[in-house]
């Protein structure tokens, strides 16, 4: 339950990060360029001397330090917060409906039509065969760079373990009785299957759905580290990481902040997911 | 069996034509082309664009080029198109660079995470499974590129221990004895970070899979015949546990070529990974399929042997 609680802080501050900092005079500004007040470390108030009135931070002082173009980095974390948490949400929920369909119709047609189901199995032992990460970092590195791009393409290489879980899960569900009663009352076998059976699989989908959302924003931040993230100057967590790699000695908190944001953000990711599967999963429980 | 083995070498190479087609579509239908690589290069002219599009077949239709393609790979001539080195030469040289930082992170994440998962299942609930909960989760969790900073700034300014590339820069013709404590220097530390996912997933497995044999009949039956604690963990329990590893150890295969281009990229490793990342960038066609191909002869080869192996050692499977 502590992912769940922190999953919600997160999911708050990004929110609120976002309302924050967009729009035409935001409060939190992140791309106000502040060249006298380059990296300077976190906690450290801004000389109000040289600074003009709009560059001031609201809070009277750099909560997380600027970066080497005295960017508030405060102000830049919120704005990524927002991005990996669509990027998150939106490319795992891409890859839940395709696993959903194309496991569930593999599932369902199983013995009786095989062409189906080995046709769809055989696709995905062919996405297999592709390292995913040179597949994400390919397609990326092909099309213009845009956070859709992005979602999109995390969400169509990650598919493939749903599907298996899906069609598993349909196999063992089609014996069961209410699918003959269904059957024999004539009802078709699309609405069956999207009505019926589906909701009864669901569990290991849920898991693996959220452990997904935890490697997205993973490879998220991997890609916008190597560059080809969301493009600038809008804000990552990956790409903060990556302009502070080259001060890493002068200005570690460019490091440290967005390295530790990802690491508590994902950690709590993972924990709910595992949560979600003890609660689910009878096999590993306690024997009384 | 033999039937097995003909069926599934016929399905894998089918797997593979399919694959073949689908990574050269996606390479040739992506937009943008490899002439367009340096559009700033005054040397760059339109007759050079013209005679480098003729050169590598680059105005033929779609299927021409697949055939070109593969016809040059199985006859080894493929070359690079950025600097007309043999392809498979390239990928070769890389491949022995990578193959040390595979082998020892293998062996690292295999050799830890047993001890680890069993002593967490054999005393589930105490302090040490917890806290080896605990690490597990937070190494799953940290993002490879930060926790390789982390770990560079660490061990140079307390252990003074160089750490990028293969070895140090201009150290010349020093003893071997040097020489070799410098490349297990330089290796140890990309390995090890390499391996330390590997150990949180491993043993969090093998946790979980003896607590699930652990809880089975015949492990009480044993227990009650008065079988001494430690036989029945090691003879009975572990024994069937370490089934699926077993088919897990073929599929490690194709990590070979995975080998993390965000590990690589820190420490300026020569490896495939990296290679293959720069191919992409340069839009060097023939790296990227070859790669891609080589991983998945790699993948169907790993998904082979581990069916085997399953056949070999489980006998409830008959065929």
């Amino acid at each position: 339950m502590t992912g769940l609680a922190i999953f919600s802080l997160f999911f708050c501050i990004a929110l609120l990060g976002l309302v924050l900092t967009t729009g035409r005079n935001p409060a939190f500004d992140p791309a106000m360029v502040r060249l006298q007040e380059k990296l300077r470390p976190p906690l450290s108030r801004p000389n109000l001397e040289t600074s003009r009135p709009e560059e001031v931070p609201r809070l009277g002082v750099y909560l997380f330090g600027t970066d080497d173009l005295g960017r508030d980095v405060f102000a830049r974390m919120l704005q990524g917060a927002w991005v990996s948490l669509t990027v998150g949400f939106v490319a795992v929920g891409i890859s839940v409906i395709i696993g959903i369909f194309m496991g569930g119709i593999s599932g369902y047609f199983g013995q009786n039509h095989t062409s189906m189901d080995t046709l769809i199995m055989r696709f995905v032992d062919i996405m297999l065969c592709f390292p995913s990460f040179f597949l994400i970092l390919t397609v990326v590195a092909l099309l213009p760079a845009s956070m859709y791009n992005i979602m999109i393409v995390i969400g169509l290489t990650s598919w493939m373990g749903t599907t298996r879980f899906v069609r598993a899960e349909f196999l063992s569900l089609r014996e069961q009785d209410f699918v003959t009663a269904a059957r024999a009352l004539g009802v078709n076998h699309w609405r069956i299957i999207f009505r019926h059976m589906i909701p009864n699989a669901m569990a290991p989908v849920l898991v693996s759905a959220t452990i997904g959302i935890a490697t997205a924003i993973l490879t998220e931040a991997g890609l916008s580290f190597l560059g080809f993230g969301v493009p600038p100057p809008h804000a990552t967590w990956g790409s903060i990481l990556s302009d502070g790699k080259r001060f890493i000695f002068d200005a570690p908190w460019l490091t440290f902040l967005p390295g530790f944001a990802i690491l508590i953000v994902v950690l709590s990711f993972n924990l709910f997911g595992e949560g979600l599967r003890d609660i689910l999963n009878p096999k590993l429980r306690e024997r009384y | 069996m033999l039937s097995f083995i003909g069926r599934s070498i016929v399905q894998k190479t089918i797997t593979l034509f399919f694959v073949s087609i689908v990574s050269f579509l996606i390479i040739h239908l992506a937009p943008g082309k490899p002439s367009q690589v340096d559009p700033l290069n005054p040397k760059f002219t339109p007759e050079i664009v013209e005679r480098f599009r003729k050169e590598f077949h680059l105005d033929k239709p779609i299927y021409v080029q697949y055939v070109y393609f593969y016809r040059d790979l199985f006859t080894g001539k493929t070359v690079s198109w950025k600097d007309n080195q043999s392809v498979l030469g390239k990928i070769w040289e890389r491949f022995l660079n990578s193959l040390p930082l595979f082998i020892v992170g293998t062996i690292i994440t295999w050799t830890l995470s047993f001890p680890i998962g069993i002593r967490s299942a054999i005393f589930r609930g105490g302090l040490y499974d917890r806290s080896a909960t605990f690490f597990s989760y937070l190494l799953i969790s940290v993002p490879g590129f930060f926790f390789a900073y982390v770990l560079i700034i660490f061990v140079v300014t307390h252990f003074h221990v160089p750490v990028i590339g293969l070895k140090t820069f201009g150290i010349g013709d020093a003893s071997w004895l040097r020489m070799i404590m410098d490349r297990v220097w330089h290796l140890l530390l990309p390995s090890v970070l390499g391996a330390t996912g590997g150990i949180a997933i491993l043993s969090r497995y093998v946790r979980s899979q003896m607590l699930e044999v652990e809880g089975q009949d015949y492990v009480r039956t044993a227990r009650a015949k008065g079988v001494p604690e430690e036989q029945v963990h090691y003879k009975h329990a572990l024994r069937n546990a370490l089934l699926p590893f077993v088919t897990m150890f073929g599929l490690i295969l194709p990590g070979l070529i995975g080998g993390s281009v965000i590990i690589e990229s820190i420490f300026s490793w020569p490896g495939m990974g990296r290679m293959a990342y720069e191919a992409i960038l340069a839009r060097d066609y023939p790296i990227i399929l070859t790669v891609n191909f080589v991983s998945a002869v790699l993948v169907l080869a790993g998904t082979f042997v581990s069916d085997l192996l399953y056949l070999v050692v489980d006998p409830r499977i008959r065929l």
